[in-house]
């Protein structure tokens, strides 16, 4: 019984499936295991992400989605497997990330101290040059360039405010801004969506999505609830006990996929437009492995 | 009008080597322990400089003992201290206070050993209060030119790392991604901080020089909203400190009890601190008048729930 699962197509803003093939992979995981001491975190995780696409990396807690970014940008050395990223840009056995430009990162979780003596618009503008010694000058392009991209993510309005006493969303705009002044090519976001209220989150997401759609910045998004997700996710990585299964939504959220990938029986249910992944009936004590419906606190 | 002049700058203010050498030094120190006190106030590194201070004055007190100019004792232990940390792994978050803390322990039983020894053995009772509390106005005038060259080292280090250290102030991991080599750029700024720390020991000693180093960033931060702002205030606040110090000391050499000068190391942190607690009560009423304003703009927001008023 696999209930029908709205698919990306009829997503405002998204190109789903329809979008023309790119040819070459922008990011591409072979077999990435990682291990820490005796646990087994990730195994054998293996997917690829095109220019353009929206990805979303789904998992519960401790699932591995933060380990698994932090191997794509090299500061988590995997135990074996490779990273590429477009066209030879190996991460090879260093583990120093060198293609910076490249790949762009919102943190989980960042709650910036209030006595930062930054505003928005400095931290926007350390995405440029931040990584460069010395104190920088200002220059006429470079405050356009952030005035820009300040006002692609709606954060005008606060850009001279001190960052450490924005709000939690406010603050992942800013972070957002950050990120993408660097013109990456992919976007790799730690639960962006973790502190918001449902308008800032989906704010956030169909900003994303255009992003994505415009720009053709490829984005995986991390995240512990697909719903706010699933109409604009071209594709799902889907993580459980250390592995990971890739395609499109309706490839990935189904019963039969997801309790190989838990390896016990789950079922895949939509309930009032929402998708769930419950516990399967042959095992009814077992708890709800990822909800949709938002926790009501 | 004279009359007042003279009352607060004494007969002989101005005239005095010592205090012209204190006025130079002092200024000087409080300039780097301003602009380097910033950065060890975001990186919460401040229990990291007063150890260090605390390692400097085994240096300090050691130096006594074989009659060499305390500065160089201080800033030997103090940068060996940095060293020390460094390798034992201050750049984990969790062995950061842990390395300091054993660096700290170990070189305090060493200082009072040789505290103990100056006083008994050696007979040089000044050393434990010159170590420990500073003595601005007997620092040499030949040390003046390595003090102005260590405080740009010091300064330098900081300028050199200044973006990636912001960067690595907002979160450690997007400096990383962005190819900050985050370990060394922390290893150079410890070094910058060990110097600035004992820098500041030998103006108002080791004990105290924790109070010039945080003081004045701690004040600014809180007042500016952009790091090179931030800095330029703590600069100042510290060299306005420092200054008043050495006024109101060499002044109270005429306050009743006579002829008892106040230690200017006293006057400095007291100084620092009315900064502070000016700057948080400022920033307090700021925020209060503010208010209302912040209410207007909520309340054009997409959620219109409860705005308190
Ligand atoms: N440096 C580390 N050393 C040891 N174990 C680690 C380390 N980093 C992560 N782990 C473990 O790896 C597992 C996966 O962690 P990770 O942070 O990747 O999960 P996550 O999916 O991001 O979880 P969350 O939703 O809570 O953010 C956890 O069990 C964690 O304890
Ligand atoms: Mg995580």
């Amino acid at each position: 019984m696999v209930p029908p699962l709205r698919s990306s197509e009829d997503a405002p803003g998204t190109y789903g499936e329809g979008a023309p093939p790119t040819g070459a992979d922008l990011l591409r995981l072979d077999d990435v295991n990682v291990r820490f001491g005796d646990r087994q975190v990730l195994r054998d995780v293996a997917f690829a992400i095109e220019p353009g696409q929206f990805v979303g990396l789904i998992g519960s807690n401790g699932a591995g989605k933060t380990t698994l970014l932090r191997v794509i940008l090299g500061l988590q050395r995997p135990t074996s497997g490779a990273v590429h990223l477009a066209a030879g840009h190996e991460l090879g056995g260093a583990g120093r990330p060198r293609r910076a430009p490249l790949v762009g990162y919102v943190p989980q979780k960042v709650m910036l101290d209030p006595d930062l003596p930054l505003r928005a618009r400095d931290v926007v503008a350390l995405g440029i040059d931040g990584r460069r010694p010395g104190i920088g000058l200002p220059s006429r392009s470079r405050l356009a360039l952030v005035d820009r991209l300040l006002e692609q993510v709606s954060a005008t309005r606060f850009a001279d405010s001190r960052v450490g006493e924005l709000s939690g969303g406010e603050q992942q705009r800013v972070l957002i801004a950050h990120a993408l002044i660097g013109r990456p090519r992919l976007l790799l976001l730690d639960e962006p969506l973790a502190n918001l209220d449902l308008n800032a989150g989906q704010d956030v997401v169909n900003l994303l999505a255009r992003l994505a759609h415009e720009q053709q910045i490829a984005i995986l998004l991390s995240a512990h609830e697909m719903n706010p997700l699933l109409p604009v996710m071209d594709r799902v990585v889907y993580l459980a006990g250390g592995r990971a299964v890739s395609g499109r939504t309706d490839e990935v959220i189904r019963t039969d996929v997801l309790s190989g990938l838990y390896g016990r029986p789950v079922e895949v249910l939509e309930v009032q437009g929402r998708v769930l992944v419950v516990a399967g009936l042959e095992t009814p004590d077992l708890p709800v492995v990822s909800a949709g419906a938002r926790a009501t606190r | 009008m004279t009359a007042v002049w003279d009352a607060i700058f004494q007969a002989g203010f101005f005239s005095s080597d010592e205090v012209q050498v204190a006025l130079v030094v002092g200024g000087v120190v409080a300039v780097v322990s301003g602009v380097v006190g910033v950065f060890a106030v975001l990186r919460g590194q401040s229990f990291a400089g007063h150890a260090l201070a605390d390692v400097g004055s085994t240096g300090g007190s050691g130096a006594f003992l074989v009659g060499a100019p305390p500065m160089w004792g201080f800033l030997v232990f103090s940068v060996a201290g940095a060293a020390l940390m460094e390798l034992i792994g201050i750049q984990r978050a969790r062995g950061r206070d842990l390395a300091t803390g054993i660096v700290l322990g170990g070189a305090l039983g060493l200082s009072a050993l040789f505290l103990y020894e100056d006083t008994t053995v050696h007979n040089t009772t000044g050393a434990t209060m010159t170590v420990l509390f500073g003595s601005i106005f007997a620092i040499s005038s030949s040390l003046t030119p390595w003090v102005v060259a260590l405080s740009a080292i010091s300064t330098a280090g900081v300028i050199v790392c200044y973006r990636p250290l912001l960067l690595a102030s907002v979160h450690p991991d997007l400096a990383a991604a962005a190819g900050v080599p985050v370990r060394q750029i922390g290893a150079v700024f410890l070094g910058s901080l060990s110097v600035a720390v004992a820098l500041s020991s030998i103006t108002i000693g080791s004990i105290l020089s924790t109070a010039l180093l945080i003081g004045p960033a701690a004040t600014a931060v809180r007042l500016a909203r952009r790091p090179g702002l931030a800095m330029l205030w703590s600069a100042l606040i510290a060299v306005v400190s420092v200054w008043l110090g050495v006024l109101l000391a060499y002044d109270s050499y005429t306050w009743p009890p006579k002829h008892q000068a106040w230690p200017a190391s006293f006057f400095v942190v007291a100084v620092v601190f009315l900064f502070y607690l000016g700057a948080d009560a400022g920033v307090s009423l700021r925020a209060r008048l503010r208010r209302p304003a912040a209410g207007q703009v909520a309340g054009d927001g997409p959620a219109p729930a409860g705005v308190s008023g």
